[in-house]
């Protein structure tokens, strides 16, 4: 069984634990990720999914929201049309740093099967993407694993969000 | 047993058959006297090119100057009460023409009557949104995806692609893959032409192969590192098979059971 109070007679007898600024920052950022509720397609359906009882995103803290103001994640979560992309844009502008990006299924990754004249053939032509998830339409788990590999990388970058090599390579 | 089917020259064959599934052609049929079309067709006789049925719809070929005179006796005089679709469809190709189809719906007799009529291209059509309220999305679908002008619509503007696309695309000379325009709209759009170079074309090929690329691509043979510069060649290397699986033929006999 976890022990989840501290034990102060066997920590040196002090009452302190030590870490680092970044472990201590990512503890928080990873397990309080925030996405924006933000469904373009059928994906979208797996995304409520996940969010509801069976699958339960609230135990990974992952509560979806209404605002970009109060978002960390975007799940672009379905075809992205031309017409659409530029709102798309707007809304990871309004999102404020740190901020990551999840691009469920095979239309968000490459275009999937509308290799077509009104689809973005994969989203990372606008947007930075963090974790690139497979499937038509990926299911309720995949989405788990992924925000959970999300987590995992949240907590090896630096709670200094400058230094991670993505933040250089973003278009602004 | 299988059907037979001549062998001889089944390679050249391919050469003179259709490449594509040709439809069937659905029977016209002659509109028959004393039924409700017949009534239809007789109101509107002046009027009418050519008149058939077909798949039990009444179709009416009459002249695109005429469409609002025609569609409102329709209305008015024979009880279609309900326009469910009108768009058209290109002819340019073939005939240098565009066919406009209206489509119409008698509730009381559960009938139906398909109006059609060809216009040229650049001619515009008359709007029959003062007598079917419906047509307002419709005429508007048509002109964006044709190019089609209306004449006295309430608001004709696009109603499916930016208002500030380039081109029709549903026209046949549109490439379904887009055109240039198409291509870099997003870019162009969200950052500026001048991040074309730095985002780079569209991938379009489901199925291409990065030569140079070591972060998703290896070749049998010439492992290399993950995302090693390869531009200048790669040295070739011996497959490293597993030595548990080989037998050395060539120093130990081939006869493995050694009492003979």
């Amino acid at each position: 069984m976890a022990q989840h109070q501290v034990n102060y007679a066997s920590s040196a007898g002090l009452p302190i634990a030590l870490t680092t600024v970044d472990h201590l920052v990512n503890w928080g950022r990873s397990n309080s990720l925030w996405p924006l509720t933000y469904g373009l397609a059928c994906c979208a359906i797996e995304m409520m999914a996940s969010g509801s009882s069976r699958f339960d995103f609230d135990r990974f803290g992952t509560i979806f929201r209404a605002s970009p103001r109060q978002s960390d994640v975007m799940i672009l979560a379905g075809t992205l049309s031309k017409k659409h992309s530029e709102f798309a844009r707007r809304l990871y502008d309004q999102m404020t740093e740190p901020k990551w990006v999840i691009s469920m299924g095979s239309c968000a990754n490459t275009g999937g099967m509308f290799n077509t004249y009104a689809t973005v053939q994969g989203v990372d032509r606008i947007i930075p993407v963090d974790i690139y998830l497979p499937g038509c339409a990926p299911r309720p788990e995949t989405l788990q694993y992924a925000l959970m590999m999300l987590q995992t990388k949240i907590r090896k970058e630096s709670a200094n969000m400058n230094k991670n090599t993505k933040q250089n390579l973003r278009l602004v | 047993m299988r059907k037979y089917t001549p062998k001889d020259n089944v390679q050249a064959k391919s050469y003179y058959s259709d490449r594509f599934w040709v439809a069937p052609r659905v029977p016209r049929e002659a509109v028959e006297e004393g039924t409700h079309f017949d009534r239809v067709v007789a109101t509107l006789r002046s009027q009418i090119k050519l008149s058939y049925v077909e798949v039990g719809q009444l179709v009416i070929h009459i002249d695109a100057n005429e469409n609002f005179a025609v569609i409102k006796k329709l209305k008015e005089e024979c009880g279609y009460a309900q326009c469910s679709e009108q768009s058209a469809v290109d002819y340019l190709a073939q005939d240098g023409e565009f066919e406009l189809f209206y489509q119409f719906l008698n509730i009381n007799e559960a009938k139906r009557v398909r109006v059609v009529c060809r216009i040229k291209k650049g001619e515009a059509i008359e709007s029959i949104v003062p007598l079917y309220k419906s047509a307002n999305f419709a005429e508007r679908e048509m002109y964006d995806m044709f190019g089609i002008k209306v004449n006295n619509h309430p608001y004709l503007k696009r109603i499916i692609m930016p208002d500030d696309w380039e081109g029709h695309p549903l026209l046949k000379t549109y490439p379904l893959q887009g055109d240039e325009f198409a291509a870099w709209y997003e870019v162009d759009k969200i950052f500026g032409k001048e991040y074309r170079e730095i985002i780079g074309p569209e991938n379009r090929d489901p199925a291409s192969i990065d030569r140079y690329d070591t972060k998703r691509f290896s070749r049998v043979g010439y492992e290399v590192p993950f995302g090693a510069d390869i531009s200048q060649g790669e040295v070739a290397k011996e497959i490293e098979y597993s030595k548990t699986l080989l037998v050395d033929y060539k120093t130990k006999s081939k006869q493995l059971d050694e009492r003979k």
